[in-house]
């Protein structure tokens, strides 16, 4: 039943919480990865922490970057008295 | 094991070596690599375009004046970005004195980590994205994150830099940017259960669940 486990599951819970991100990056050791897949095809609530951390990183790492306005791109070429490249942004690298 | 430079170190190499020479185009090169990151690094640390772009610009004139004495020891946009982080600061310090505390302990705070909202709202910002409100909706969540943790987040989460070279822009350990980055992560998905969570379906018993619910 998920989300409602009682003390033990709690205390359970929040054991795994401190690796969660390592988890959802990849980077958790397999055996403990393994033991948090066990526990979270149990545990509801876990399974939802799990799923809203993902996607709250992946929010931000598709919208999260903002472009550089073009006008504050000038500014900063003025002020360092540089010459725009001829096709900036494209030519670098 | 032997390692040779890669592609990426040898053009790290040549542009510095440029710089030193007072080449304009390696100039101009080094702001179209690295002002992308240092603009989203600064707004996400100020959370206000004008001082955002001050603090662009500062880094820069502080960076052009010192490459003559860059030693190489980093990347430069590890250099770059490191600048422009305590330029950001000085700011931030000014804006509010007396100064908060811009560090914040890593212990005895175990109680904010612990997640309040369990509803799953995974499917729902897709639409709201079509509303346009996203982006003020993510803003809103990372504006509300300590100084700390807007750096190592912004770095990491949104400016890709691995582990390691975010720690060395923010003087950090790898430990503690892991530790931040999982906290800073832990809080925005609160705020956003916030957002993302129709009232009603909150209000069904679903806070805390077996987390203990205690707020």
């Amino acid at each position: 039943m998920p989300g409602r486990l009682g003390e033990r599951m709690a205390v359970e819970c929040r054991d795994h919480l401190a690796c969660l991100s390592d988890y959802v990056d990849g980077e958790l050791d397999p055996d403990l990865c393994a033991e948090i897949e066990r526990h979270m095809a149990e545990c509801g609530d876990c399974r939802i922490v799990v799923d809203t951390l993902r996607k709250t990183v992946s929010l931000y790492r598709s919208y999260g970057h903002a472009e550089l306005p073009p006008d504050t791109k000038e500014r900063l070429y003025a002020v360092l008295r540089l010459d725009r490249q001829p096709a900036a942004g494209t030519s670098t690298r | 094991m032997e390692q040779k430079p890669d592609t990426s170190q040898i053009e790290e190499a040549d542009l510095v070596a440029r710089l030193k020479v007072g080449d304009q185009s390696a100039y101009a090169e080094l702001v179209e690599r690295h002002s992308p990151t240092i603009y989203n690094l600064a707004l996400r640390m100020m959370n206000d375009r004008e001082e955002a772009e001050e603090v662009l610009q500062e880094t820069f004139l502080s960076a052009f004046r010192a490459v003559g004495r860059f030693e190489g020891r980093s990347q430069l946009g590890t250099w770059l970005y490191r600048i422009a982080y305590n330029a950001a600061l000085m700011r931030l310090r000014k804006r509010h004195l007396p100064t908060t505390s811009i560090d914040e302990p890593l212990q005895n705070e175990a109680g904010d980590q612990i997640p309040r909202q369990l509803v799953d709202w995974t499917a729902r910002p897709d639409e709201i994205l079509l509303t346009g409100e996203l982006r003020g909706v993510l803003d809103a969540a990372a504006a509300a994150l300590s100084e700390t943790l807007r750096g190592v987040f912004t770095l990491r989460d949104i400016e890709g830099l691995s582990t390691a070279e975010t720690a060395e822009v923010l003087g950090l350990t790898e430990t503690n940017v892991k530790v931040r980055l999982h906290r800073a992560r832990l809080a925005l998905r609160e705020r956003l259960t916030g957002y993302f969570t129709p009232s009603g379906s909150r209000d069904a018993g679903q806070v805390g669940g077996a987390y203990g619910g205690r707020m």
